[in-house]
């Protein structure tokens, strides 16, 4: 199973009360999927600066002394925000700098994600309990795309829940399963691309990333994974700017889409849609089978 | 005797909500029950076996009126997977769109959709008659043995993949057939039985519209000299 969900604001008064309409969609999926769930949560981008989420597994962990320590051997500020086993350090430092830093001085901390406006949170766990322990009803931002996860084919631990990132500002959530994930991961391998888990879906996202890296736009990396990448999907991904669903040939995994004049929401099933505002109005559709679905902000 | 009972699920389960249509009702014997705020939820009026009127007012999910016998259930919105499947007789009507597997497995009855019906419609039918006022999707009428689809709009990829003896009518366009299915030539029972059915849906088409597509049974049996080209 899984449950994805998806919603992009297309008014400020939707933005700043983005977590209460997404939230409830979040908990809804908790059916579908128990064991894990995450979200990634677009900001409105920050000119210079850059949003590094980060994560470990020790929940009394001090952010506070990594932060100090950063802007000591750095030489950049590196203010600092943090919920628990979560945090969001906010810097002008390079990517390419910052991360073999974090990686050789703080190993136990994971990075998971970088980007001007994408902010991750996930863990494993009930979907009910991660949405309180980082405050979801809370956020404020352009978009999000949600999962809760019923682990089918890796484990479960909080590097394998959703959503997976690679690069910057993209990020993918996935229900289904991919047969091919190892020689997609070998090609990506031999061309100097890492990874961080045995998961399938993070071979759909370095995929997708290292198309985009190479001078697709997300539209036509997808069209490319749409032959490479073999199995059934619905995915479901963010950059910046932008929200894009896509389901596999087969369409074997759940979708639906409710769209009014003030936002776009997916999920896997109507039920977590139905309390959203003027939803008995809004055009609810399920998207077609290999058919790509994009929303701008 | 109550004639028109209300049952609204922001206060009730929908266990609460079918043990009442499996239990009390056959003793009220209401003869319309209207099921308030489905809102996506699952299985709501499965496994009916009682002569009732039932509308869900809205959009609901998974499994609606499964297994149907007798009921009349009207649902007033989308539905989710596999609406009226494995029914067995009475009539099950959709006014919105329907998701994947509608009819599925369906052994009796009538199944109305009036929007559209995402793949795998009428998937594995065995008798049940389907009427769907829109579009189907890809792999429709996979496997169907017995019974009757009929598709107002077109049909998507594969349509009657390994079709037994079921039939199938369609008014637009036909994307592709799957193995096996094939166009034959309307004849006078199949105007008159599109006819019929179109009439029971109250959709108002010309059966003349319609072409008949069914099996070519060149599957039933195994040809040791097809190399595997079906």
């Amino acid at each position: 199973m899984c449950g994805i969900v998806g919603f992009l604001a297309r008014r400020d008064a939707d933005r700043e009360r983005l977590g209460q309409l997404v939230t409830p969609m979040l908990e809804c999926m908790a059916t579908r999927g128990p064991d894990s769930a995450g979200l990634a949560l677009f900001h409105r981008p920050l000119p210079a600066s850059r949003r590094f989420a980060l994560s470990t597994r020790d929940r009394k962990f001090d952010w506070q002394a990594l932060a100090e320590s950063c802007q000591q051997e750095l030489g950049l500020p590196a203010p600092v925000a943090a919920l628990e086993n979560h945090a969001s350090l906010i810097s002008e430092l390079q990517p390419d700098i910052f991360k073999p830093w974090l990686t050789s001085i703080f190993p136990e901390v994971h990075l998971l994600s970088t980007g001007h406006a994408i902010e991750i949170f996930k863990d494993e766990g009930h979907p009910e309990e991660i949405a309180r322990r980082f405050h979801f009803t809370e956020m404020v931002g352009t978009h999000v795309v949600g999962h809760t996860r019923m682990a089918t084919e890796s484990a479960v631990s909080p590097a394998h829940a959703h959503p997976f990132t690679a690069g910057e500002d993209f990020c993918l959530v996935h229900n289904g399963s991919l047969s091919n994930p190892y020689s997609v991961r070998r090609k990506l391998e031999s061309l100097g691309i890492a990874f961080e888990t045995d998961n399938d879906t993070e071979a759909g996202c370095r995929f997708l990333e290292w198309r985009m890296r190479e001078g697709d736009t997300l539209e036509t990396a997808i069209e490319v994974a749409q032959s490479e990448l073999d199995g059934f999907y619905t995915f479901l991904m963010a950059t910046a700017d932008k929200l894009v669903l896509v389901r596999d040939a087969f369409a074997c995994k759940p979708a639906v889409v409710a769209e009014t004049d003030d936002y776009v929401a997916v999920s896997s099933e109507f039920r977590s849609l139905a309390h959203l505002p003027d939803i008995k109005h809004a055009h609810v559709y399920e998207p077609a089978p290999e058919q790509i679905y994009s929303w701008s902000v | 005797m109550v004639s028109l009972k209300q049952l609204d699920l922001t206060d009730l389960s929908v266990r609460q909500v079918n043990e009442y249509l499996h239990g009390e009702l056959l003793e009220e014997r209401p003869a319309r029950v209207e099921i308030l705020n489905p809102d996506g939820l699952h299985s709501i009026a499965a496994g009916l076996d009682t002569e009732v009127d039932i509308d869900i007012l809205g959009h609901a999910g998974y499994f609606i009126a499964g297994m149907n016998q007798r009921a009349r259930v009207t649902i007033h919105g989308n539905v989710g997977w596999s609406v009226a499947e494995n029914m067995m007789s009475g009539v099950v009507h959709v006014k919105g769109h329907a998701s994947e597997c509608a009819g599925a497995s369906g052994h009796g009855g009538l199944l109305v959709i009036e929007g559209d019906a995402s793949s795998r419609c009428g998937i594995s039918l065995k008798g049940t008659e389907i009427v769907v006022g829109g579009s189907v999707g890809h792999f429709s009428a996979f496997m169907a043995q017995a019974g009757t689809l009929v598709v107002c709009g077109d049909a998507g990829p594969n349509l009657g993949d390994s079709l037994y003896e079921a039939t199938i009518y369609v008014r637009g366009s036909i994307h592709s057939f799957g193995a096996d299915a094939r166009e034959e030539e309307m004849q006078v029972d199949d105007f008159e039985k599109v006819a019929e059915l179109l009439s029971r849906a109250e959709m108002n088409f010309d059966a003349r519209e319609f072409k008949r597509v069914s099996s070519a049974r060149s599957l039933y049996h195994w040809n040791a000299d097809a190399h595997q080209e079906y």
